[in-house]
């Protein structure tokens, strides 16, 4: 058994007189242990997607259809209470932002043992020591003092260290990590990737990286999905997906980024915008951008189907593919 | 339009010296230290000694993370912020010094850019104004009409339908205003533009959108680019030389080319590495010990020295200087210069 299974998954928010859907029908596994990178621009639902998971949504979001089954249990479904037991417990989430994750007024110690005697019958003495082993696993210097401090002592790539020391604390089996290190330097990301890629994989622990990073998926996951205006339109095997990407907005993706085109030369990018959730076009989301774009694609939603190793949402995949080929044996 | 002007760089920064006083005032220098009461004035050192030269045409990259000096480097070239020590000359003239009422005729040849095109356009003016705005300013001979036009070709150029002059900034995406932003700009036919992260705050699609725009300025204007960015990989596409700065100190300057395929410094070095690439699994990543220190009160010596694995006493008490390489490059190193880094 899976992990975590998400089951046609739609997500909605009320506005003021009608409903916009953030995420459309989305389905995915999540085998134990498996990293899987989520992949997308900015509106694209990934974020949402990582909240749902939670359970965290909060009004006017809400979970208009769908199952998350986290080892068979529904989490959507799931009593405030019931959902306590789990978060930070069995999942724990790592933000962007260390500062808003952390509270201020708190010490670093305080925060850790306060998590800690919530979940299991310790003594302050004993929560304490698991604190320091969990720091000193993140390679924080001296982590006994630590415990003593403030987060605003400490820099950037320490403090998101210390958010992941925390997302590890109950030995939890999924990790959802919303764009780690969008806010730290490029040194310092290479650094908490490693650590994050490191304690995964010896602790057995499932990865969600959520990201707008390709190189950084790419280095971190066995699997991806790309998202697309609240939809998954192409799902697979990180290394086929990023090698041989098969929906025109993921080779649009992968194309666009400079290390593609010869220095100095224009860049392949993709027209026009994201379309906005209030807006969403319909048949396929892409079709307005997609120079693939036939008629049925502005009228029919592509459902995904399975096209050479990966799954994808796309009318046009197979003619797509078949130009291709013949572009490179030309 | 280049053949009257001088051979010289177009812009030289000539040691160049930036510090911020974190302490004003007496009482504010007032500390105790070892149940003493002493006198001390922190100052942050956020450029140390830079000397930088841009030729017409070129498209120099200055990279760092953050807290390295790049945006104080972009604000003392533009004027928005005075040096402490050193010269800045552009086109033959030095304009450290200057007073505000003698900058307005640079302003129009040299033009900002910045990151966050959420801030950099008034949200109380639509696009007709905000554009209009330079151009009446540096050409107060323009008849409305002339100004209209002028607006209209440099909408046109960015690829901003000039029916949607009216539009007010919160109507257009991220990408659209930043482009808003470099027609901006562009409406008072600079010659050089310094750009802060103008792509850090776009998504990829987009990104790739605003580079290119960049470059067709580039080809179709003869413009001359001061390009800030913490993307390693923009700098390879767009760049033709490359700047490194850390903690206020350029530690290696070269062509793009040079600089991408050898490496010298071992601060360029652990930067490159760092990149996520998309197609090999394994990084070769270079861990770099700690993180960058503060720059207030700088150490003496190496200012990477804290990070550095090849430092040694030299290193500690010695600032090296940049020493140029057989390949053109200037390096500020002493375990380049040395030769005693193992590849």
């Amino acid at each position: 058994m899976s992990l975590l299974s998400v089951r046609d998954l739609t997500v909605k928010f009320a506005m003021r007189d009608n409903t916009v859907t953030a995420l459309d029908n989305i389905s995915f596994d999540l085998a134990k242990g498996e990293r899987l990178g989520i992949v997308g621009e900015s509106g694209a639902g990934k974020s949402i997607t990582g909240f749902s998971l939670m359970n965290l949504l909060s009004r006017p979001g809400f979970i208009d259809n769908g199952k998350i089954l986290f080892e068979g249990e529904d989490i959507a479904n799931m009593s405030d209470a019931q959902m306590r037991g789990i978060r930070g417990n069995r999942m724990a989430m790592i933000f962007q932002d260390p500062m808003v994750t952390l509270n201020p007024v708190l010490t670093i110690g305080q925060q850790m043992v306060e998590t800690l005697m919530a979940h299991r019958k310790l003594s302050k003495a004993e929560a304490e020591q698991i604190a320091v082993v969990k720091l000193r696993e993140v390679y924080i210097p001296s982590p006994e003092e630590r415990l003593a401090q403030y987060p605003h002592e400490l820099s950037g790539g320490m403090r998101q260290r210390i958010i992941i020391a925390m997302a590890l604390l109950l030995d939890p089996e999924l990790i959802i990590a919303d764009e780690p290190t969008t806010a730290l330097d490029v040194t310092i990301q290479a650094d908490i990737m490693e650590l994050l890629l490191e304690l995964c994989q010896s602790n057995k622990v499932g990865l969600i990286l959520i990201t707008h990073d390709l190189g950084v998926v790419s280095q971190m996951t066995e699997r991806t999905l790309v998202m697309y205006a609240g939809k998954i339109i192409e799902a697979g095997r990180t290394r086929e997906i990023i090698n041989d990407p098969q929906h025109p907005y993921t080779q649009g993706l992968i194309n666009a980024l400079p290390q593609q085109t010869k220095p100095g030369m224009r860049l392949k990018q993709i027209p026009g915008n994201m379309p906005s959730l209030t807006a969403i076009p319909a048949g396929c989301p892409f079709s307005p951008r997609c120079e693939y774009v036939r008629d049925h694609c502005r009228t029919t939603r592509p459902e995904p189907v399975q096209y050479a190793h990966v799954e994808v949402a796309c009318h046009e995949v197979n003619r797509l593919h078949r130009e291709n080929s013949e572009e490179q044996s030309a | 339009m280049k053949d009257a002007m001088s051979d010289g760089p177009l812009l030289e920064l000539k040691q160049v010296e930036k510090r911020f006083d974190l302490d004003q005032g007496f009482l504010e220098t007032i500390k105790m230290r070892n149940g003493k009461v002493i006198r001390e004035k922190r100052s942050v050192h956020a450029v140390n000694n830079v000397s930088l030269k841009v030729d017409r045409g070129e498209a120099l990259c200055v990279v760092g993370e953050s807290g390295c000096g790049k945006s104080t480097v972009a604000r003392l070239i533009a004027g928005l912020l005075k040096p402490n020590a050193g010269e800045i000359h552009y086109d033959g003239t030095r304009i450290d010094n200057q007073s505000r009422r003698s900058m307005i005729p640079l302003r129009k040849k040299m033009q900002m850019i910045f990151q966050n095109p959420y801030a950099s356009l008034n949200s109380r003016m639509n696009i007709q104004q905000a554009l209009e705005e330079p151009v009446r300013y540096h050409n107060p001979g323009f008849s409305r009409g002339e100004v209209r036009d002028k607006v209209a070709e440099v909408m046109r150029s960015v690829g901003v339908d000039p029916s949607w002059s009216a539009r007010y900034p919160h109507e257009f995406s991220g990408g659209q205003r930043q482009r808003i932003a470099i027609a901006r700009a562009l409406t008072v036919d600079p010659e050089f533009i310094i750009a802060d992260e103008p792509i850090s705050a776009l998504d990829v699609s987009i990104q790739a959108q605003v580079l290119n725009l960049m470059l067709e300025a580039k080809d179709q204007r003869g413009l001359t680019y001061l390009f800030i960015t913490h993307d390693l990989s923009v700098v390879q596409h767009f760049g033709t030389r490359v700047a490194v700065l850390y903690l206020g100190s350029v530690c290696e300057l070269a062509d793009t080319a040079t600089l991408f395929e050898n490496p010298k410094h071992p601060y360029t070095r652990a930067l490159l590495s760092a990149v996520p690439q998309l197609k090999d699994d394994r990084p070769n990543h270079i861990r770099l010990r700690g993180e960058i220190p503060t720059p207030i009160n700088l150490p003496q010596g190496c200012p990477f020295q804290s990070r550095c694995a090849y430092a040694n006493d030299r290193c500690l008490a010695e600032q090296p200087r940049p020493v140029q390489q057989p390949d053109g490059s200037m390096v500020a190193c002493h375990a380049v210069e040395e030769d005693r880094m193992v590849d």
